[in-house]
Protein backbone atom coordinates (compact mmCIF):
# COMPACT_ATOMS: atom_id res chain seq x y z
CA UNK A 1 0.00 0.00 0.00
CA UNK A 2 1.46 3.66 -1.24
CA UNK A 3 0.31 5.79 2.24
CA UNK A 4 2.55 8.44 0.45
CA UNK A 5 0.56 8.52 -2.21
CA UNK A 6 -3.24 8.61 -1.29
CA UNK A 7 -1.84 11.36 1.44
CA UNK A 8 -0.65 13.31 -0.93
CA UNK A 9 -3.41 12.82 -3.38
CA UNK A 10 -5.32 13.84 -0.39
CA UNK A 11 -3.56 16.76 0.61
CA UNK A 12 -3.37 18.34 -2.87
CA UNK A 13 -6.90 18.37 -2.86
CA UNK A 14 -7.55 19.90 -0.09
CA UNK A 15 -5.04 22.30 -0.74
CA UNK A 16 -7.34 23.40 -3.76
CA UNK A 17 -9.81 23.80 -1.62
CA UNK A 18 -8.50 25.83 0.96
CA UNK A 19 -7.41 28.00 -1.72
CA UNK A 20 -10.31 29.23 -2.74
CA UNK A 21 -11.62 28.96 0.60
CA UNK A 22 -14.46 32.11 0.16
CA UNK A 23 -16.22 30.22 -2.81
CA UNK A 24 -16.15 26.78 -1.36
CA UNK A 25 -17.47 28.01 1.88
CA UNK A 26 -19.35 31.00 1.37
CA UNK A 27 -21.73 30.30 -1.59
CA UNK A 28 -22.97 26.99 -0.09
CA UNK A 29 -23.91 29.17 3.41
CA UNK A 30 -25.53 31.69 1.47
CA UNK A 31 -27.72 29.49 -0.63
CA UNK A 32 -28.44 27.44 1.95
CA UNK A 33 -29.44 30.42 4.04
CA UNK A 34 -31.87 31.46 1.88
CA UNK A 35 -33.47 28.16 1.16
CA UNK A 36 -34.27 28.92 5.00
CA UNK A 37 -35.41 32.14 4.38
CA UNK A 38 -37.50 31.07 1.88
CA UNK A 39 -38.52 27.72 2.98
CA UNK A 40 -38.51 28.18 6.43
CA UNK A 41 -39.59 31.71 7.26
CA UNK A 42 -41.77 32.70 4.61
CA UNK A 43 -43.41 29.23 3.27
CA UNK A 44 -43.13 27.80 6.88
CA UNK A 45 -45.28 30.58 8.63
CA UNK A 46 -47.81 28.92 6.97
CA UNK A 47 -47.02 24.92 7.56
CA UNK A 48 -47.07 24.56 11.10
CA UNK A 49 -45.63 21.36 12.02
CA UNK A 50 -44.91 18.33 9.61
CA UNK A 51 -44.84 15.06 11.90
CA UNK A 52 -44.47 16.94 14.88
CA UNK A 53 -41.39 18.85 13.91
CA UNK A 54 -41.68 22.41 13.13
CA UNK A 55 -41.40 23.01 9.31
CA UNK A 56 -38.17 25.07 9.57
CA UNK A 57 -36.46 22.34 11.50
CA UNK A 58 -37.60 19.77 9.39
CA UNK A 59 -36.38 20.54 6.40
CA UNK A 60 -33.16 20.83 8.03
CA UNK A 61 -31.14 17.53 7.07
CA UNK A 62 -32.82 17.76 4.08
CA UNK A 63 -31.08 20.94 2.89
CA UNK A 64 -27.98 19.07 4.22
CA UNK A 65 -28.49 16.41 2.66
CA UNK A 66 -28.47 18.11 -0.65
CA UNK A 67 -25.55 20.48 -0.69
CA UNK A 68 -23.52 17.03 0.81
CA UNK A 69 -24.31 15.35 -2.32
CA UNK A 70 -23.84 18.09 -4.98
CA UNK A 71 -20.94 19.42 -3.15
CA UNK A 72 -19.57 15.61 -2.87
CA UNK A 73 -20.37 14.71 -6.45
CA UNK A 74 -18.82 18.04 -7.81
CA UNK A 75 -15.83 18.04 -5.97
CA UNK A 76 -14.94 14.91 -6.58
CA UNK A 77 -15.48 14.76 -10.39
CA UNK A 78 -14.13 17.99 -10.72
CA UNK A 79 -10.79 16.52 -9.14
CA UNK A 80 -10.11 13.79 -11.51
CA UNK A 81 -11.60 15.27 -14.33
CA UNK A 82 -9.23 18.03 -13.73
CA UNK A 83 -5.97 16.23 -14.24
CA UNK A 84 -7.80 14.53 -16.98
CA UNK A 85 -8.26 17.30 -19.01
CA UNK A 86 -4.92 19.33 -18.75
CA UNK A 87 -3.48 16.04 -18.85
CA UNK A 88 -1.51 15.73 -15.63
CA UNK A 89 -3.24 12.34 -15.32
CA UNK A 90 -0.25 10.86 -16.91
CA UNK A 91 1.68 11.30 -13.94
CA UNK A 92 -1.20 9.06 -12.08
CA UNK A 93 -1.02 6.27 -14.30
CA UNK A 94 2.59 6.30 -14.38
CA UNK A 95 3.02 6.47 -10.32
CA UNK A 96 3.32 2.96 -8.80
CA UNK A 97 -0.44 3.68 -6.63
CA UNK A 98 -3.27 0.79 -7.43
CA UNK A 99 -6.96 1.89 -8.16
CA UNK A 100 -7.79 2.24 -4.61
CA UNK A 101 -5.19 4.32 -3.79
CA UNK A 102 -6.12 6.85 -6.42
CA UNK A 103 -9.91 6.77 -4.95
CA UNK A 104 -9.09 6.79 -1.71
CA UNK A 105 -7.32 10.33 -2.34
CA UNK A 106 -9.74 11.89 -4.61
CA UNK A 107 -13.02 10.46 -2.68
CA UNK A 108 -11.09 10.90 0.58
CA UNK A 109 -10.92 14.30 0.07
CA UNK A 110 -13.97 15.23 -2.00
CA UNK A 111 -15.83 13.58 0.95
CA UNK A 112 -14.33 15.79 3.63
CA UNK A 113 -14.64 18.80 2.09
CA UNK A 114 -18.33 17.88 1.58
CA UNK A 115 -19.04 16.87 5.63
CA UNK A 116 -17.12 19.96 5.96
CA UNK A 117 -19.27 22.11 4.49
CA UNK A 118 -22.28 20.12 5.66
CA UNK A 119 -21.11 20.85 9.35
CA UNK A 120 -21.42 24.46 8.47
CA UNK A 121 -24.69 24.23 7.29
CA UNK A 122 -25.38 22.63 10.11
CA UNK A 123 -23.96 25.03 12.32
CA UNK A 124 -25.74 28.16 10.14
CA UNK A 125 -29.16 26.78 10.89
CA UNK A 126 -28.98 27.09 14.15
CA UNK A 127 -28.80 30.82 13.77
CA UNK A 128 -32.54 30.41 12.21
CA UNK A 129 -34.60 27.00 14.03
CA UNK A 130 -34.14 25.05 17.20
CA UNK A 131 -32.80 21.88 16.38
CA UNK A 132 -31.92 19.13 18.86
CA UNK A 133 -30.13 15.54 17.47
CA UNK A 134 -32.00 12.62 18.74
CA UNK A 135 -29.11 10.13 17.64
CA UNK A 136 -26.01 12.37 17.09
CA UNK A 137 -23.69 9.22 16.36
CA UNK A 138 -26.28 7.94 13.38
CA UNK A 139 -26.47 11.25 12.18
CA UNK A 140 -22.80 11.30 11.63
CA UNK A 141 -22.33 7.91 10.17
CA UNK A 142 -25.22 8.82 7.90
CA UNK A 143 -24.04 12.22 6.62
CA UNK A 144 -19.70 10.12 6.31
CA UNK A 145 -21.66 7.70 4.07
CA UNK A 146 -23.74 9.36 1.84
CA UNK A 147 -20.37 12.05 1.53
CA UNK A 148 -18.16 8.61 0.42
CA UNK A 149 -21.02 7.38 -1.67
CA UNK A 150 -21.75 10.64 -3.69
CA UNK A 151 -18.02 11.78 -3.77
CA UNK A 152 -17.46 8.02 -5.65
CA UNK A 153 -20.46 8.78 -7.73
CA UNK A 154 -18.73 12.08 -8.73
CA UNK A 155 -15.08 10.55 -8.89
CA UNK A 156 -17.15 7.93 -11.88
CA UNK A 157 -18.59 11.28 -13.65
CA UNK A 158 -15.36 12.55 -14.03
CA UNK A 159 -13.65 9.63 -14.96
CA UNK A 160 -16.63 9.60 -17.88
CA UNK A 161 -16.93 13.10 -18.70
CA UNK A 162 -15.55 13.79 -21.79
CA UNK A 163 -15.81 17.77 -21.42
CA UNK A 164 -16.75 20.11 -18.66
CA UNK A 165 -20.36 19.85 -20.14
CA UNK A 166 -20.81 16.37 -19.45
CA UNK A 167 -19.10 17.19 -15.97
CA UNK A 168 -22.32 19.25 -14.85
CA UNK A 169 -24.70 17.29 -17.03
CA UNK A 170 -25.43 14.16 -14.36
CA UNK A 171 -25.37 16.25 -11.33
CA UNK A 172 -27.89 18.69 -12.74
CA UNK A 173 -30.02 16.72 -15.05
CA UNK A 174 -29.94 13.95 -12.30
CA UNK A 175 -28.86 14.35 -8.71
CA UNK A 176 -30.65 17.59 -8.21
CA UNK A 177 -33.97 16.59 -9.37
CA UNK A 178 -33.70 13.45 -7.61
CA UNK A 179 -32.49 15.34 -4.33
CA UNK A 180 -35.33 17.76 -4.57
CA UNK A 181 -38.19 15.11 -5.18
CA UNK A 182 -36.58 12.92 -2.54
CA UNK A 183 -38.00 14.29 0.39
CA UNK A 184 -35.78 17.40 1.16
CA UNK A 185 -38.82 19.54 1.77
CA UNK A 186 -41.90 17.55 2.53
CA UNK A 187 -42.67 14.47 3.78
CA UNK A 188 -43.68 11.64 1.43
CA UNK A 189 -46.78 11.36 3.70
CA UNK A 190 -48.16 14.29 1.98
CA UNK A 191 -48.21 13.02 -1.29
CA UNK A 192 -50.87 10.90 -2.49
CA UNK A 193 -50.73 7.00 -2.71
CA UNK A 194 -49.39 6.55 -6.14
CA UNK A 195 -46.87 9.41 -5.99
CA UNK A 196 -45.87 7.70 -2.71
CA UNK A 197 -44.98 4.63 -4.48
CA UNK A 198 -43.16 5.96 -7.31
CA UNK A 199 -41.31 8.02 -4.51
CA UNK A 200 -39.95 4.93 -2.90
CA UNK A 201 -37.68 4.69 -6.57
CA UNK A 202 -35.68 6.79 -5.85
CA UNK A 203 -33.06 5.90 -3.98
CA UNK A 204 -32.14 9.56 -2.67
CA UNK A 205 -35.82 9.05 -0.10
CA UNK A 206 -34.00 6.35 1.97
CA UNK A 207 -30.79 8.43 2.36
CA UNK A 208 -32.61 11.58 2.96
CA UNK A 209 -35.24 9.70 5.57
CA UNK A 210 -32.63 7.70 7.63
CA UNK A 211 -30.53 11.02 8.10
CA UNK A 212 -34.32 12.99 9.14
CA UNK A 213 -34.67 10.02 11.55
CA UNK A 214 -31.25 10.62 13.00
CA UNK A 215 -32.73 14.30 13.92
CA UNK A 216 -35.95 13.25 15.05
CA UNK A 217 -36.69 10.06 15.33
CA UNK A 218 -39.01 9.47 12.70
CA UNK A 219 -38.71 8.29 9.47
CA UNK A 220 -40.81 7.45 6.16
CA UNK A 221 -38.69 4.60 5.64
CA UNK A 222 -37.34 1.88 8.18
CA UNK A 223 -34.14 2.88 9.22
CA UNK A 224 -32.86 -0.21 8.40
CA UNK A 225 -33.74 0.24 5.12
CA UNK A 226 -32.02 3.07 4.42
CA UNK A 227 -28.90 1.56 5.47
CA UNK A 228 -29.08 -0.96 3.44
CA UNK A 229 -30.00 1.31 0.42
CA UNK A 230 -27.42 3.47 1.37
CA UNK A 231 -24.31 0.15 1.88
CA UNK A 232 -25.65 -1.03 -1.67
CA UNK A 233 -25.48 2.65 -3.42
CA UNK A 234 -21.71 2.70 -2.19
CA UNK A 235 -21.25 -1.05 -3.33
CA UNK A 236 -22.26 -0.67 -6.50
CA UNK A 237 -20.05 2.33 -7.37
CA UNK A 238 -17.12 0.83 -5.73
CA UNK A 239 -17.94 -1.83 -7.94
CA UNK A 240 -18.23 -0.01 -11.26
CA UNK A 241 -14.66 2.12 -9.76
CA UNK A 242 -13.40 -1.33 -9.71
CA UNK A 243 -14.36 -2.20 -12.98
CA UNK A 244 -13.28 1.42 -14.67
CA UNK A 245 -9.69 0.72 -13.22
CA UNK A 246 -9.73 -3.22 -14.75
CA UNK A 247 -10.35 -1.92 -18.27
CA UNK A 248 -9.03 0.67 -18.22
CA UNK A 249 -12.27 2.44 -19.22
CA UNK A 250 -11.62 5.95 -20.15
CA UNK A 251 -8.42 6.43 -18.81
CA UNK A 252 -5.77 3.97 -19.62
CA UNK A 253 -5.72 2.59 -23.37
CA UNK B 1 26.53 -4.28 -18.67
CA UNK B 2 23.43 -5.40 -18.10
CA UNK B 3 19.90 -3.87 -19.29
CA UNK B 4 17.71 -2.36 -17.52
CA UNK B 5 14.84 -1.85 -19.21
CA UNK B 6 14.21 -5.41 -21.69
CA UNK B 7 11.31 -5.28 -23.90
CA UNK B 8 10.57 -8.26 -25.91
CA UNK B 9 8.31 -9.18 -28.81
CA UNK B 10 6.11 -5.89 -27.88
CA UNK B 11 2.82 -5.74 -29.48
CA UNK B 12 0.42 -2.89 -29.16
CA UNK B 13 -2.82 -2.72 -31.14
CA UNK B 14 -5.97 0.16 -30.23
CA UNK B 15 -9.33 -1.18 -30.63
CA UNK B 16 -9.82 -0.07 -34.05
CA UNK B 17 -7.15 -1.93 -35.47
CA UNK B 18 -4.57 0.35 -35.60
CA UNK B 19 -1.30 -1.66 -34.98
CA UNK B 20 1.25 1.17 -33.17
CA UNK B 21 3.46 -1.17 -32.52
CA UNK B 22 4.81 -4.49 -33.96
CA UNK B 23 6.97 -6.83 -32.27
CA UNK B 24 9.42 -4.69 -30.98
CA UNK B 25 12.76 -6.22 -28.96
CA UNK B 26 15.06 -3.86 -27.38
CA UNK B 27 17.19 -3.32 -24.87
CA UNK B 28 18.53 -0.69 -23.20
CA UNK B 29 21.76 -0.93 -20.91
CA UNK B 30 22.58 1.10 -17.49
CA UNK B 31 23.66 4.55 -18.08
CA UNK B 32 23.95 4.31 -21.31
CA UNK B 33 21.49 7.54 -23.42
CA UNK B 34 19.63 6.52 -26.14
CA UNK B 35 18.04 8.06 -28.70
CA UNK B 36 14.94 6.89 -30.46
CA UNK B 37 14.28 8.72 -33.75
CA UNK B 38 11.10 8.61 -35.88
CA UNK B 39 8.96 10.39 -38.46
CA UNK B 40 5.77 12.01 -36.23
CA UNK B 41 3.78 9.05 -35.44
CA UNK B 42 6.19 6.24 -35.89
CA UNK B 43 5.53 4.83 -32.23
CA UNK B 44 7.48 6.32 -29.87
CA UNK B 45 5.32 7.97 -27.63
CA UNK B 46 3.39 4.60 -27.54
CA UNK B 47 6.50 2.98 -26.83
CA UNK B 48 6.99 4.74 -23.76
CA UNK B 49 4.09 4.93 -22.77
CA UNK B 50 3.70 1.26 -22.60
CA UNK B 51 7.11 1.17 -20.74
CA UNK B 52 5.42 3.66 -17.98
CA UNK B 53 2.48 1.87 -18.10
CA UNK B 54 0.02 4.45 -19.23
CA UNK B 55 -0.84 2.11 -22.49
CA UNK B 56 -1.24 -1.89 -22.04
CA UNK B 57 0.56 -3.77 -24.24
CA UNK B 58 -1.58 -6.04 -26.48
CA UNK B 59 1.17 -8.59 -26.04
CA UNK B 60 4.82 -8.97 -25.31
CA UNK B 61 7.06 -8.51 -22.03
CA UNK B 62 8.84 -5.53 -20.57
CA UNK B 63 10.89 -5.40 -17.75
CA UNK B 64 12.53 -2.90 -15.82
CA UNK B 65 15.19 -3.67 -13.60
CA UNK B 66 14.08 -6.98 -13.79
CA UNK B 67 10.85 -6.31 -12.36
CA UNK B 68 7.65 -7.30 -14.37
CA UNK B 69 5.78 -4.22 -16.01
CA UNK B 70 2.25 -6.04 -15.60
CA UNK B 71 3.00 -8.14 -12.53
CA UNK B 72 5.38 -5.99 -10.53
CA UNK B 73 4.47 -2.48 -11.62
CA UNK B 74 4.76 -0.80 -8.42
CA UNK B 75 8.39 -1.53 -8.47
CA UNK B 76 9.20 -0.89 -12.02
CA UNK B 77 7.30 2.34 -12.17
CA UNK B 78 9.34 3.42 -9.02
CA UNK B 79 12.48 2.98 -11.08
CA UNK B 80 10.86 5.20 -13.94
CA UNK B 81 10.70 8.87 -14.51
CA UNK B 82 9.07 10.38 -17.24
CA UNK B 83 8.66 13.66 -19.00
CA UNK B 84 5.85 13.76 -21.35
CA UNK B 85 5.62 15.49 -25.03
CA UNK B 86 3.13 17.65 -24.07
CA UNK B 87 3.53 20.68 -21.37
CA UNK B 88 1.46 18.96 -19.01
CA UNK B 89 1.25 20.75 -15.14
CA UNK B 90 -1.32 22.14 -13.36
CA UNK B 91 -1.34 26.18 -13.52
CA UNK B 92 -2.29 27.43 -10.32
CA UNK B 93 0.35 24.86 -8.42
CA UNK B 94 3.86 26.54 -7.11
CA UNK B 95 6.56 24.81 -9.22
CA UNK B 96 7.71 23.27 -5.51
CA UNK B 97 4.33 22.06 -4.70
CA UNK B 98 3.96 20.59 -7.53
CA UNK B 99 7.20 18.67 -7.65
CA UNK B 100 6.90 17.53 -4.35
CA UNK B 101 3.40 16.33 -5.18
CA UNK B 102 5.19 13.57 -8.02
CA UNK B 103 7.89 12.78 -5.41
CA UNK B 104 4.85 11.86 -2.77
CA UNK B 105 2.84 10.21 -5.59
CA UNK B 106 5.87 8.11 -5.88
CA UNK B 107 6.02 6.88 -2.44
CA UNK B 108 8.65 9.01 -1.47
CA UNK B 109 8.71 10.37 2.25
CA UNK B 110 8.68 14.03 1.94
CA UNK B 111 12.34 15.76 1.18
CA UNK B 112 12.90 19.03 0.35
CA UNK B 113 17.11 19.22 0.33
CA UNK B 114 15.88 16.55 -2.32
CA UNK B 115 13.90 18.56 -4.34
CA UNK B 116 15.71 21.98 -3.81
CA UNK B 117 18.93 20.09 -5.40
CA UNK B 118 16.80 19.15 -8.47
CA UNK B 119 15.51 22.46 -8.55
CA UNK B 120 19.42 24.03 -8.56
CA UNK B 121 20.69 21.35 -11.20
CA UNK B 122 17.76 22.78 -13.73
CA UNK B 123 18.32 26.09 -12.74
CA UNK B 124 14.50 26.72 -11.15
CA UNK B 125 15.89 27.22 -7.40
CA UNK B 126 15.04 31.20 -7.72
CA UNK B 127 11.35 29.91 -9.19
CA UNK B 128 10.39 27.72 -6.61
CA UNK B 129 7.40 29.61 -5.30
CA UNK B 130 6.53 30.85 -8.65
CA UNK B 131 3.05 30.10 -9.85
CA UNK B 132 3.49 27.49 -12.86
CA UNK B 133 1.55 29.62 -14.94
CA UNK B 134 4.24 32.37 -14.72
CA UNK B 135 7.22 30.82 -15.85
CA UNK B 136 8.26 30.16 -20.13
CA UNK B 137 7.76 27.59 -22.03
CA UNK B 138 11.46 26.57 -21.23
CA UNK B 139 11.10 26.89 -17.38
CA UNK B 140 7.52 24.24 -17.65
CA UNK B 141 9.48 21.99 -19.60
CA UNK B 142 12.48 21.87 -16.55
CA UNK B 143 9.77 21.74 -14.11
CA UNK B 144 8.48 18.62 -16.15
CA UNK B 145 12.01 17.33 -15.68
CA UNK B 146 12.34 17.63 -11.99
CA UNK B 147 8.83 16.50 -11.43
CA UNK B 148 9.83 13.05 -13.11
CA UNK B 149 13.50 12.98 -10.89
CA UNK B 150 11.72 14.12 -7.80
CA UNK B 151 11.57 10.12 -6.65
CA UNK B 152 14.68 9.80 -7.69
CA UNK B 153 14.16 7.32 -11.12
CA UNK B 154 17.07 5.04 -12.24
CA UNK B 155 15.82 5.36 -16.05
CA UNK B 156 14.60 8.50 -17.54
CA UNK B 157 12.41 8.73 -20.26
CA UNK B 158 12.46 11.86 -22.31
CA UNK B 159 9.39 12.48 -25.07
CA UNK B 160 10.55 15.18 -27.56
CA UNK B 161 12.29 16.94 -24.84
CA UNK B 162 13.16 19.73 -26.95
CA UNK B 163 9.90 19.91 -29.50
CA UNK B 164 9.15 23.28 -30.22
CA UNK B 165 12.00 24.48 -28.41
CA UNK B 166 14.64 26.95 -29.42
CA UNK B 167 18.07 26.78 -30.44
CA UNK B 168 19.79 28.21 -26.97
CA UNK B 169 17.04 26.51 -25.14
CA UNK B 170 18.21 23.26 -26.62
CA UNK B 171 21.36 23.23 -26.43
CA UNK B 172 20.75 24.12 -22.87
CA UNK B 173 18.97 21.24 -22.23
CA UNK B 174 21.60 18.51 -24.03
CA UNK B 175 24.00 20.14 -21.01
CA UNK B 176 20.97 19.34 -18.40
CA UNK B 177 20.35 15.73 -20.00
CA UNK B 178 24.70 14.94 -20.42
CA UNK B 179 24.39 16.09 -16.80
CA UNK B 180 22.17 13.37 -15.60
CA UNK B 181 24.05 10.79 -17.19
CA UNK B 182 26.95 11.78 -15.26
CA UNK B 183 24.78 11.58 -11.95
CA UNK B 184 24.45 7.66 -13.35
CA UNK B 185 20.78 8.00 -14.76
CA UNK B 186 19.61 5.94 -17.60
CA UNK B 187 18.30 7.71 -20.08
CA UNK B 188 15.78 7.74 -23.35
CA UNK B 189 14.82 10.11 -25.03
CA UNK B 190 12.67 10.50 -28.19
CA UNK B 191 13.53 13.15 -30.19
CA UNK B 192 13.04 13.56 -34.63
CA UNK B 193 15.82 16.28 -34.52
CA UNK B 194 18.41 13.81 -35.98
CA UNK B 195 21.26 16.79 -34.67
CA UNK B 196 19.65 15.92 -31.18
CA UNK B 197 21.11 11.99 -31.28
CA UNK B 198 23.79 13.13 -32.93
CA UNK B 199 24.75 15.45 -30.19
CA UNK B 200 23.79 13.65 -27.05
CA UNK B 201 23.44 9.90 -27.52
CA UNK B 202 25.21 6.85 -27.13
CA UNK B 203 23.16 4.59 -29.18
CA UNK B 204 20.69 5.55 -31.47
CA UNK B 205 17.24 3.55 -32.57
CA UNK B 206 15.48 4.22 -35.53
CA UNK B 207 11.56 3.59 -35.50
CA UNK B 208 9.00 3.73 -37.93
CA UNK B 209 5.67 2.56 -38.63
CA UNK B 210 5.46 0.77 -35.01
CA UNK B 211 9.14 -1.39 -36.30
CA UNK B 212 12.53 -0.70 -34.64
CA UNK B 213 14.49 -0.51 -38.11
CA UNK B 214 17.68 -0.15 -36.66
CA UNK B 215 19.59 0.02 -33.25
CA UNK B 216 23.32 0.72 -32.86
CA UNK B 217 25.86 2.37 -31.25
CA UNK B 218 26.00 5.77 -32.93
CA UNK B 219 29.63 5.92 -33.57
CA UNK B 220 29.40 2.31 -34.97
CA UNK B 221 26.05 3.28 -37.34
CA UNK B 222 28.22 6.62 -38.24
CA UNK B 223 31.21 4.61 -39.37
CA UNK B 224 29.53 1.58 -40.79
CA UNK B 225 26.99 3.39 -42.95
CA UNK B 226 29.17 7.15 -42.88
CA UNK B 227 30.68 7.12 -46.44
CA UNK B 228 33.13 9.96 -46.88
CA UNK B 229 33.46 11.58 -49.90
CA UNK B 230 36.31 13.49 -51.63
CA UNK B 231 35.69 16.34 -54.14
CA UNK B 232 38.31 17.65 -56.23
CA UNK B 233 38.16 20.93 -58.01
CA UNK B 234 39.95 20.56 -61.10
CA UNK B 235 42.55 23.73 -62.27
CA UNK B 236 40.82 22.51 -65.96
CA UNK B 237 37.47 20.72 -66.77
CA UNK B 238 38.45 17.50 -68.28
CA UNK B 239 35.85 15.39 -70.94
CA UNK B 240 36.41 12.30 -69.32
CA UNK B 241 38.20 10.58 -66.85
CA UNK B 242 41.33 9.10 -67.95
CA UNK B 243 41.93 5.48 -68.45
CA UNK B 244 44.63 5.31 -65.64
CA UNK B 245 41.99 6.11 -62.78
CA UNK B 246 38.95 3.99 -64.25
CA UNK B 247 39.96 2.27 -61.29
CA UNK B 248 38.90 4.31 -58.91
CA UNK B 249 35.02 4.81 -57.77
CA UNK B 250 35.50 8.30 -59.54
CA UNK B 251 32.25 10.43 -60.56
CA UNK B 252 32.82 13.26 -62.86
CA UNK B 253 30.53 16.26 -62.85
CA UNK B 254 28.28 17.49 -65.53
CA UNK B 255 30.95 20.61 -66.44
CA UNK B 256 33.75 18.14 -66.00
CA UNK B 257 34.93 20.93 -63.27
CA UNK B 258 34.76 17.99 -60.54
CA UNK B 259 35.58 14.68 -59.68
CA UNK B 260 34.10 12.90 -56.75
CA UNK B 261 35.42 9.98 -55.37
CA UNK B 262 33.83 7.62 -52.60
CA UNK B 263 35.72 5.52 -50.22
CA UNK B 264 34.70 3.56 -47.00
CA UNK B 265 36.56 5.35 -43.33
CA UNK B 266 36.54 2.15 -41.54
CA UNK B 267 38.50 0.38 -44.78
CA UNK B 268 42.09 0.01 -43.76
CA UNK B 269 43.25 2.02 -46.95
CA UNK B 270 41.12 5.02 -47.80
CA UNK B 271 43.12 4.84 -51.48
CA UNK B 272 43.37 8.62 -51.23
CA UNK B 273 47.28 8.90 -51.63
CA UNK B 274 46.96 6.79 -54.31
CA UNK B 275 44.56 8.59 -56.36
CA UNK B 276 46.01 11.74 -55.59
CA UNK B 277 49.39 10.38 -56.87
CA UNK B 278 47.66 8.87 -59.87
CA UNK B 279 45.82 12.07 -60.77
CA UNK B 280 49.00 14.27 -61.03
CA UNK B 281 50.11 11.27 -63.44
CA UNK B 282 47.09 11.33 -65.48
CA UNK B 283 48.17 15.49 -65.52
CA UNK B 284 45.18 16.47 -64.14
CA UNK B 285 46.31 19.82 -61.74
CA UNK B 286 44.24 20.45 -59.03
CA UNK B 287 42.88 23.23 -57.54
CA UNK B 288 40.77 22.60 -54.34
CA UNK B 289 39.93 19.78 -52.60
CA UNK B 290 37.33 18.82 -49.60
CA UNK B 291 36.02 16.01 -47.84
CA UNK B 292 32.13 15.24 -47.15
CA UNK B 293 30.78 13.10 -44.97
CA UNK B 294 27.22 11.83 -44.59
CA UNK B 295 25.24 12.68 -41.33
CA UNK B 296 22.99 10.63 -39.20
CA UNK B 297 20.20 12.28 -41.43
CA UNK B 298 21.34 11.02 -44.34
CA UNK B 299 21.32 7.70 -43.09
CA UNK B 300 17.75 7.98 -41.52
CA UNK B 301 16.28 9.19 -44.32
CA UNK B 302 17.47 6.84 -46.15
CA UNK B 303 16.45 4.05 -43.88
CA UNK B 304 13.10 5.48 -43.42
CA UNK B 305 12.73 6.12 -47.44
CA UNK B 306 13.70 2.24 -47.87
CA UNK B 307 10.55 1.14 -45.57
CA UNK B 308 8.08 3.28 -47.29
Amino acid sequence: MNFNAVLTIYIFEMRRFFRTITQSLISPVLSTSLYFVVFGTAIGSRIQEVEGVSYGAFIVPGLIMLTVMTQATSNASFGIYFPKFIGTIYELLSAPVSFLEIVAGYVGAAATKAMFIGLIIFATSFFFVDITVAHPLAMIAFLTLTCISFALLGFIIGIWAGNFEQLQLIPLLVITPLVFLGGSFYSISMLSPVWQTITLFNPVVYLISGFRWSFFGTADVAIGVSLMAIALFTGLCLLFIWWIFRTGWRIRQ
Amino acid sequence: MSAIVSVQNLRKAYAGGFEALKSINLDIEEGEILALLGPNGAGKTTLISTICGITVPTSGKITVGGFDTQTDFRATRSLIGLVPQEINLEPFETVMSSVSFSRGLFGKPRNDDYIMSILEQLSLADKKDSKIMTLSGGMKRRVLIAKALSHEPRVLFLDEPTAGVDVELRKDMWEVVAGLKASGVTIILTTHYIEEAEAIADRVGVINKGEILLIQDKADLMAQMGQKQLKIELAAPTDTIPKALETYDLTRSEDGQYLTYSYDTTGERTGITTLLGDLQKAGLQMKDIQTQQSSLEDIFVGLVKEET
